[in-house]
């Protein structure tokens, strides 16, 4: 059982980031650095002000803490996957908690674009183990992991490809609002469905783009944030599950059975619930993922995410507006932090043409074989 | 070699039972000497009970289509002339599943849950490939 009382206790007291798109100066430890330097800017922190260090996908903590020449009291890394992010602000609460430290900076550095990172061929490691198993067949990469996923949940309820071009073109839409994002323009139904097939059912424009960037984080105590620059965003609720067992295959149940241990944990830590939800951020490496998830996390009953999200109700405007950078459809992949901190400058009222009116509470959600949500909230009780 | 240029398997000590069994046109999973439970891919210890001792066991060849795709993109220049062509994952009558190749796909919709049997594709001298036609 998750320990309700962290509820508020901790808040994200700055955020960072750099430029999106192809930067080919920069490797991942600079693209870490600028962010940081950004998010410290943004709390009123200076590096030694840093006494718990969180690297993602920078490739080592050591030389990291050497570049920018500090000795965190406490350092981890993790692999640079996406379902990390949230697994990253969770640890850095039970960190927090623990003692281990007071001020912890979560950085986050992906030179993928220039690195020339491919996620299918003989690159491919996604999955339990690597892919290469699978090869000889030409099964590979995540995109086809969730085509094969969203082509089962289309036989089993009737989901369509005008559905999963919705996801996609109100993303868009929404990307043309932030002047951050690296496709912008938008585009018609007509257009998503001219757009080729990857791994059919899904189009070029169900797939996420991969880039060059940089996200960080400051995450402390609600009471020291409050001394800070910038206005505390606090963690209001989280949760982690996992289904790894079996993880090779995609799972019958899109991981609903994880997913809903998380809602369950997330939604009580918090105290709110989807109806209570200003606006979600919703991993979306493909659009598919976003429909499952909006499934798992009881925004919709199983098998109805298709029309539900026909309503118009991710857009801008609608009852659960998503994405608002324009996600990682179209604002740029960055592998779940660009929406964490999109949903903190939601609640600091920072988002210009994109913002959510009056926006308290929104929900970051990952559905993958590790599942995380965090629901922050603008007030502190 | 018959310039066959697709990906082949990496043999190792875990996996070779399954290509050697392939080869020679059957097919069998991993199984526990003290659960019984099937696995594949080949692991040392059992997931469900922890045990290191295993051996191989000839399965049905039979299974249903859990899912399917088909690929547009070239992945691996060897698919170039292929695409779009078609993966499944297969359920297997014993429970294990497998990605792999529907022989003679239909042209549209394939139908979860269809029936299917395992084809042996010879594809060089040494490699026969594990793949599935639909059951008839």
């Amino acid at each position: 059982m998750l320990n309700r009382s962290l509820s508020r206790k901790y808040a994200v007291a700055g955020i960072g980031n750099t430029r999106y798109g192809k930067l080919p100066d920069y490797d991942a430890y600079d693209l870490g650095v600028w962010a940081l330097q950004e998010a410290l800017d943004d709390a009123g922190l200076a590096v030694g002000d840093i006494d718990g260090l969180i690297v993602n996908r920078i490739a080592d903590y050591q030389r990291f803490g050497e570049i920018i020449g500090l000795n965190p009291r406490y350092v981890t890394i993790t692999p640079g996957q996406g379902r990390f992010s949230g697994h990253c602000i969770e640890t850095a609460v039970a960190v927090l908690e623990a003692g281990l430290a007071e001020t912890v900076a979560l950085v986050y550095g992906n030179n993928g674009r220039s690195g020339g990172d491919r996620y299918g061929g003989a690159s491919d490691l996604y999955g339990s183990g690597g892919a290469g198993m699978w090869f000889p067949y030409g099964m590979t990469s995540p995109g086809a992991f969730h085509a094969l996923m969203a082509q089962r949940h289309m036989s089993l309820y009737g989901t369509t490809s005008d559905q999963m071009g919705l996801v996609a073109k109100t993303f868009r839409d929404h990307a043309a609002l932030n002047p951050a994002a690296v496709m912008r323009e938008t585009y018609t139904l007509e257009d998503y469905h001219r757009s080729r097939f990857i791994v059919e059912p899904l189009h070029l424009l169900d797939y996420c783009l991969i880039n060059d960037g940089g996200v960080a984080m400051i995450i402390t105590s609600a009471e020291r944030a409050r001394d800070m620059k910038a206005a505390p965003v606090h963690i209001a609720g989280f949760g982690m599950a996992t289904e790894l067992a079996g993880s090779t295959f995609p799972p019958d149940d899109f991981w609903y059975g994880a997913g809903a241990k998380v809602a369950r944990d997330t939604y009580e830590m918090s105290g709110v619930s989807p109806p209570e939800m200003d606006g979600l951020m919703i991993y979306d490496n493909f659009t598919p993922t976003v429909l499952f998830c909006l499934e798992a996390f009881g925004y919709c009953p199983i098998g109805e995410s298709g029309p539900w999200v026909e309503e118009g109700r991710l857009a801008l405007g609608g009852t659960s507006p998503a994405n608002t950078s324009g996600g990682h459809l179209s604002e740029s992949y960055m592998q779940g932090w660009a929406l964490n901190i999109e949903a903190v400058r939601q609640l600091r009222g920072q988002c210009d043409e994109r913002q959510i009116e009056s926006a308290r509470h929104v929900q970051y959600m990952t559905l993958a074989p590790m599942v995380t949500s965090i629901i922050y909230g603008s007030e502190a009780v | 070699m018959s310039g066959y240029s697709k990906p082949l398997p990496r043999l190792d000590d875990a996996n070779a039972p399954f290509w050697k069994a392939a080869k020679a046109h059957e097919l069998k999973l991993q199984k526990c000497a003290d659960c019984s439970t099937l696995r594949f891919p080949a692991t040392r210890h059992c997931a469900s009970c922890g045990s290191a001792k295993s051996g191989w066991e000839t399965v049905s060849g039979r299974g249903t289509i859990a899912s399917w795709c088909r690929f547009h993109q070239v992945y691996f220049e060897g698919f170039a002339e292929d695409v779009p062509y078609t993966v499944i994952v297969v359920a297997l009558e014993e429970g294990p599943r497998l990605f792999s190749n529907l022989i003679d796909p239909p042209e549209g919709e394939i139908e979860i849950g269809i029936p299917v049997v395992v084809y042996f594709d010879d594809v060089t001298p040494d490699v026969t490939l594990v793949k599935f036609k639909p059951a008839s």
